[in-house]
């Protein structure tokens, strides 16, 4: 089953002005249901603009875009998305348990059943013990795990992640890469993962699509064959080595560096308020 | 048993000696100026109408207590504090209500907020006080009204536009969560906006409590009932019993910084999540 299908998607941002910006052009994908595809490429390159289509956060100016065989507004409405950003954005008023519950609460769940849902989810990111914590006493790592709980409580069949663990120090990142794995395998949900990082992107997915800017557009969609359960000696493994090494040299020529760093003065992020 | 009463009793007069340690800077400085006031006006030989001493003002202070003690007598002073309080907390409540109220409404629709909010700006302003004789003619001298009215006025601007900054600044990417929950206005409201707006509202609250004893007391000097600060202040002084005029000075004082302590208070009870009160519990 197809999860997302996206044919002949443009996006374009303050058309017809002087600033005009094709943050997107002719993107064709499929994805299904249940694969980890991760979208990667140089500031401008359009990945989170394509991840935030699909969630419904903007509207391409054209083509087709279809989630679980609806529009994305729709699959937006019938809350088939669970959200994760680079800041772990969680309520600072709330509690641990009470950040994971707020969905669940908007969704009008029970609240046995909220309490029950956000335990789980908890013990998933082995947070258990942390739940009425409240978000400034955890590390960030431990905050997005918390982030990643929330995103999963309502069970969504899509998780969108833009660039999730961009914050987090290489030791840290590295864990929760594991964890992710361990998590997209007990649940199955279909994973759009933005990164700079082209480590994660082969460590982490089935796919990996690399993406070059001005104007965006995917480059090459590269296969990952290498097998699951992954782990830290994954990384050792010479296929691994010489995934990253091919991703990288797409990244060359696809032209613009990868840098760790955010980018300045890219229209497809959200301004720091609203 | 009584070994850990005595350890309960230790660690009790060490927290109260590190309390001690902590305010004692303070305290001396506050003994200092008082002393140091005492010794001026003693060695310069300043006269009581430009300079009472301390010791005079409290002596001054300590009848007026006698008094409001003793049955069958009455403390101007005491009365006028309680009048002045109500008229400021009046004032203070309906505007400050008022203006939370206002911002609700108004960020309800941004248009509305976004056309108001230049002259809640110009308005914040304009020397309020300034209005306090038509006040008078408005509702009446003698009547607190009047006086509530100019505080009302004075604190509703500062909390307007604070409440409405933080119903708007709102991190995106936490309304973006919102938008991906389909949240309804209302769960957006009070999930995410109202909890966002409280700091902005409490350091609204904070100024406003000062500013509203302030309102009041100058909206007295511009006429009101014999026993209200204000009035009590400036016939004293024009009576040159200056010793009396600064213990309603003092009364002022004391009353709006317990005004301030309890909306910190209040502060700390209602949000203890933030960040300037972290590692202090």
């Amino acid at each position: 089953m197809i999860a997302i299908s996206a044919q002949g998607v443009n996006k374009v941002f303050n058309p017809g002005s002087d600033e005009e910006v094709i943050a997107l052009q002719d993107i064709h994908l499929e994805i299904p249901a249940g694969e980890f595809i991760s979208l990667i490429g140089p500031s401008g390159c359009g990945k989170s603009t394509l991840m935030r289509l699909v969630g419904d956060l903007i509207q391409p100016t054209d083509g087709e875009l279809l989630v679980n065989g609806k529009a994305p507004d729709r699959a937006r409405l019938d809350r088939d998305y669970g959200m994760v950003f680079q800041a772990a954005t969680l309520y600072e008023w709330r509690s641990v348990t009470k950040n994971v519950q707020l969905p669940l609460e908007i969704m009008g769940y029970s609240k046995t059943e909220r309490q029950k849902r956000a335990q789980a989810m908890l013990d998933m990111v082995e947070l258990g013990a942390f739940a009425n914590h409240y978000p400034w006493q955890l590390s960030g790592g431990m905050q997005q795990r918390v982030s990643i709980a929330r995103a999963l409580a309502f069970d969504p069949s899509v998780l969108l992640m833009d660039e999730p663990f961009g914050a987090l120090d290489e030791f840290t990142r590295e864990r929760m890469n594991l964890e992710l794995l361990k998590i997209w395998q007990q649940t199955g949900k279909t994973i759009i993962f933005v990164t700079h990082s082209i480590s994660e992107a082969v460590f982490l997915s089935n796919r990996i699509v690399v993406m070059s800017p001005r104007p965006g557009r995917i480059t090459e969609i590269v296969g990952n064959t290498l097998p699951y359960p992954r782990d830290f000696n994954t990384r050792n493994d010479a296929a691994y080595h010489e995934l990253v090494a091919k991703v990288r040299d797409l990244l060359r020529d696809a032209g613009g560096s990868v840098s760790a760093g955010q980018s300045l003065g890219d229209p497809t992020r959200p301004h720091g308020v609203e | 048993m009584a070994q850990a009463e005595a350890r309960a009793a230790a660690t009790l007069t060490a927290n109260l000696r590190r309390r001690l340690t902590y305010y004692s800077p303070t305290i001396a400085i506050a003994v200092g100026v008082i002393l140091l006031w005492e010794f001026i006006v003693l060695i310069f030989d300043i006269q009581q109408f430009l300079l009472p001493k301390p010791s005079a003002i409290f002596a001054e202070f300590m009848l007026q207590v006698d008094l409001w003690l003793a049955p069958g007598e009455r403390s101007i002073l005491f009365e006028s504090s309680g009048a002045t309080f109500w008229e400021a907390f009046g004032g203070f409540f309906i505007g400050c209500g008022g203006g939370i109220l206002v911002a609700l409404i108004t960020s309800r629709w941004t248009i509305v907020s976004e056309a108001t909010m230049p002259f809640a700006i110009a308005a914040n302003s304009v020397p309020i006080i300034a209005f306090a004789p038509i006040m008078n003619n408005w509702f009446g001298i003698t009547n607190p009204a009047s006086k509530m009215a100019i505080v009302a006025i004075i604190v509703f601007f500062p909390t307007m536009i604070n409440t409405v900054r933080g119903l708007t600044l709102v991190n995106a990417e936490q309304l973006e969560l919102m938008r991906s929950y389909a949240a309804a206005p209302a769960h957006i409201l009070f999930n995410l906006r109202i909890p966002n707006a409280l700091p902005y509202i409490f350091s609204a609250l904070r100024v406003a409590s000062a500013l509203s004893l302030i309102g009041a007391v100058v909206a007295e000097f511009f006429g009101g009932p014999r026993a209200t600060l204000g009035v009590y202040i400036t016939q004293e002084a024009s009576a040159f019993d200056f010793a009396k005029a600064w213990t309603a000075i003092m009364m002022a004082s004391i009353i709006g910084i317990a005004f301030y302590l309890v909306v910190l208070l209040a502060e700390r009870r209602l949000m203890p999540w933030h960040v300037s009160l972290r590692g202090e519990g």
